[in-house]
């Protein structure tokens, strides 16, 4: 069925609702990637058979749905119509769930969220802490829809946009809105939206080009990899509609390939929106045909940056070019090419149906709407985040990370993936937008966010970063292939014990110079971790060169473990399980490890039932 | 034509020329390694970035690429530029010791130590012979292989290429192999022979106009 009009797409969505009983039971299983591994597939599979069983007068959907975002707690369960919030939800629960709360209209107990701060249970999703200080509006139907389904996302008023910009808006209202929004490249570059797509509308040339770009590689990040896989149609969406206001007929995705549940969803999309005529030729009776292919990355970070992305698509090798002229006047095969993340092109659906000023609402004074951003490390509550930007980094690591695990001290946290830096506890009340990020010597980048704990050594952090650019590196200019080398070289030596002083002058000086001469934006950024850690925390560094110690106990040529005799019963856990056979001791008298023989694995550590083995 | 200045002296250029060949036209000296005249520009071995303000901002760009524009000021030397160009130039030649062309350039920007572990190395991955092999020669035999740290030049699955003529156009545009520094005692250190001599004219003709290629050496004395 092709959908022509805008009254026929209001039909449906309307007969969709009105089939709709608002009060059936239906059970949302989140089978994204992060539930996925935790066994979200067989409690899903498991909620199928177990209704088929008890099935006997009762009516219940059952849906797959993409990333809640609350992935520490996963697999993750909603029950509507009460919105009932089950977490760590494993098969053996399913038949419990099915008779209590399908049935009987119970709630399990056991399964909900227990919010640390009250001690008190949490029955609703909106309830809990880490959802509560979120606004999530591009991840909004992330969990409410079945990616898979089509009439899922008409039915929460998909593809109303794309009616509204193509039957009642002219190209360059489009354009406007979207300029009047303020919405800048969520991809990390933060350009503005609205001006890019002007300028490639303007440029000369009679085709045109659109690319979504889901290339996301930066460890740590999942934030593109959850839009793409929870609603792949809110990127389509967008994409059509930019395509129109641009002038576009061809459009293009670029995701990489160790993605393949969100090439999946986004392949089963182009082909729902081609079956609903929202692709295709004369989309919605417009003189406007456009079609979208979906192009796999071979996994190079470096083709994330839009002249390595466009060289990609090309067939050729993924390497940058210095871009004194834009990709917007001559990008993909030298036509005029516009650009943008995946995320922002979910963002265009949501400032045509709900208008520029609703938008520019939200948000600091540069930077409008919300940020996506990947919470991980060493916090309570792991997930996907949204929040509007602005808000402060004490806010999203405390408030709805939930502080750091095990009640230990924050040390930094690293927003932009290695291209980012670290930001020390006394930045805590920065607010998140791009630009006071960039000031903080770090970037918002593909929006992961890492956070590290006091058992975090900085200089390592930066070494591990480093060694991630080194191999990711496409090697084409000096700066990036030989001056990253060169800090790894120096600051693995740093890590070891081997470096003098002038060496960390060194380090600091081709930093510099790194960041200024490299050839595209990976190079420009790879020295980010390395000039922040060596700003905000020299001391570490200066222990490292000066002291040669470890404060944080992780760099393993710089420490030694000991055993407290006081602490050591002599238990023997440790002696048993040492790979090196270093330590020694008669049962119950206090054991002892031999430092020559040592290589500080840490094995003995971990086994100590009493918390005799320390790091010096 | 546009106007731009370059160095505070003011000059015209064709449009859709770059700075780089403005101003070797004018005769202001930039050093380059990825760039020749008659190959496509690369942008890579970035020797030739300068400083240019546009009126709003000021930024390195990379002069073989950046089109001359009307009212830039460029600055091919300025204290930025030269620090990071020297410093390039450490690292290349902690790369590579026994490149002749790499040894003068030291020598020329006074370039006194490396810092880094020399290694010994033949390639700059400057990408010259690949352009000019399939530009010039329109034979395309090699080119880059690998990423990163293992990038290099060869012949499509490292066996004897087919389409090779042993032209030997490659070799004659390489800079590091085919012209090896003799100023080296050992393999892995910096030349710097051409600093030592301190030509008579420094010394009596304070005010003589060198036409000879620079041999650095007046830049040194001035500098101590």
């Amino acid at each position: 069925m092709k959908i022509r009009t805008n009254q026929v797409l209001v039909a449906l969505r309307n007969s969709l609702l009105e089939n709709k009983d608002p009060n059936k039971p239906c059970v949302r299983v989140c089978v994204s990637t992060g539930c996925r591994a935790r066994g979200s597939l067989d409690v899903l599979e498991a909620f199928r058979e177990e209704v088929m069983k008890q099935g006997s007068g009762i009516d219940v959907d059952i849906k797959q749905t993409g990333c809640h975002g609350f992935c520490e707690r996963g697999p993750v369960v909603v029950i509507g119509p009460k919105e009932i919030f089950y977490q760590g939800v494993k098969p053996y629960d399913v038949p419990e769930v099915v008779s209590k709360t399908l049935h009987k209209g119970e709630v399990v107990d056991r399964l909900l969220y227990l919010d640390p701060a009250t001690n008190q249970k949490v029955l609703c999703e909106t309830e809990v802490p880490f959802y509560r200080m979120q606004t999530r509006r591009i991840l909004a139907n992330n969990g409410r829809i079945d990616p898979t389904n089509i009439l899922d996302y008409i039915t929460v008023g998909g593809y109303q946009a794309l009616a509204k910009a193509i039957t009642t808006m002219s190209c360059e209202k489009i354009i406007h809105t979207v300029e009047k929004s303020g919405l800048r490249g969520l991809g990390g570059g933060g350009f503005p939206t609205g001006r890019k797509w002007r300028s490639c509308r303007e440029a000369e040339g009679d085709i045109r080009f659109v690319i979504g770009n889901g290339d996301e590689g930066d460890p740590g990040a999942f934030s593109d990899r959850s839009l793409m896989e929870a609603n792949p149609h809110s990127i389509l969406e967008g994409l059509i509609i930019g395509a129109y206001a641009i002038g576009a007929k061809q459009g293009y995705l670029y995701v990489r390939s160790e993605y393949p549940l969100a090439l999946k969803h986004l392949q089963i999309a182009i082909d729902q929106a081609k079956e609903y005529g929202f692709l295709g030729d004369a989309i919605f009776g417009a003189e406007f045909d456009l079609d979208i292919d979906i192009i796999r990355g071979g996994g190079a970070f470096v083709c994330g940056e839009s002249s390595a992305l466009v060289a990609s698509i090309e067939g050729k090798v993924g390497e940058p070019r210095t871009k004194y002229i834009h990709t917007v006047e001559r990008g993909l095969w030298n036509k005029p090419t516009n650009l943008n993340n995946v995320k922002t092109w979910a963002c265009i659906p949501l400032i045509v149906n709900n208008g520029a000023d609703w938008y520019a609402k939200m948000g600091t004074e540069k930077c409008k709407g919300t940020a996506i951003f990947s919470l991980v490390g060493k916090v309570n509550n792991t997930g996907l985040i949204e929040v509007p930007m602005g808000t402060s980094l004490k806010q999203i690591i405390y408030d709805i990370g939930g502080g750091i695990l095990e009640g230990k001290k924050f040390k930094a946290v690293q927003t932009g993936g290695p291209s980012g830096g670290c930001i020390p506890e006394e930045l805590l009340d920065l607010p998140v937008d791009f630009d006071r990020l960039t000031e903080a010597g770090s970037m918002m980048g593909s929006g992961g966010m890492i956070v590290m704990d006091e058992a975090t050594c900085m200089v390592d952090v930066a070494r591990y970063f480093l060694d991630f650019l080194q191999y990711e590196s496409c090697g084409k200019c000096v700066p990036c292939r030989e001056g990253v080398k060169r800090m790894l070289e120096i600051i693995t030596d740093i890590t070891a014990g081997r470096a003098e002083k002038e060496k960390l002058e060194l380090l600091q000086e081709l930093a510099e110079m790194v960041k200024d001469f490299s050839l595209c934006g990976l190079g420009r950024t790879s020295p980010n971790t390395v000039l922040s850690t060596l700003k905000y925390f020299q001391d570490e560094y200066r222990a490292h060169v000066k002291d040669k110690k470890c404060t944080a106990g992780v760099c393993k040529d710089l420490i030694e473990y000991f055993i407290l005799e006081n602490k050591c019963t002599g238990c023997g856990a440790c002696l048993k399980l040492c790979p090196q056979q270093a330590i020694r001791g008669r049962p119950k008298n206090p054991h002892t490890i031999d430092p020559s023989k040592c290589f500080r694995c840490g094995v003995c550590r971990d086994a100590c039932p009493f918390e005799a083995i320390m790091v010096k | 034509m546009v106007t731009l200045t370059i160095d505070g002296v003011k000059v015209q250029a064709e449009e859709g020329s770059t700075i780089l060949e403005v101003a070797r036209f004018y005769g202001f000296n930039i050093p380059t390694l990825c760039y020749h005249e008659e190959l496509t520009p690369y942008g890579a071995c970035r020797l030739c970035v300068v400083e240019v303000h546009d009126g709003r901002r000021i930024r390195l760009v990379t002069s073989c690429l950046y089109p001359a524009k009307e009212g830039i000021q460029v600055k091919t030397h300025s204290q930025r530029v030269v620090k990071g160009r020297k410093l390039i130039l450490e690292l290349l030649i902690a790369r590579c010791p026994n490149s002749k062309t790499l040894q003068d350039l030291a020598s020329k920007m006074g370039l006194e130590q490396v810092r880094f572990k020399m290694e010994d190395k033949d390639c700059i991955l400057c990408g010259l012979c690949v352009r000019m092999c399939t530009e010039q020669m329109g034979s395309g035999a090699i080119d880059f292989v690998g990423r990163g740290q293992e990038r290099e030049v060869v012949t499509p699955f490292r066996v004897p290429s087919e389409i090779c003529r042993n032209c030997g156009a490659c070799m004659y545009i390489c800079p590091v192999v085919e012209l090896q520094c003799r100023g080296v005692k050992s393999p892995r250190e910096l030349c710097n022979s051409c600093l030592v001599i301190t030509p008579h004219c420094v010394d009596k003709y304070d005010q003589v106009m060198c036409t000879l290629d620079s041999c650095g050496a007046c830049v040194q004395k001035e500098e101590k």
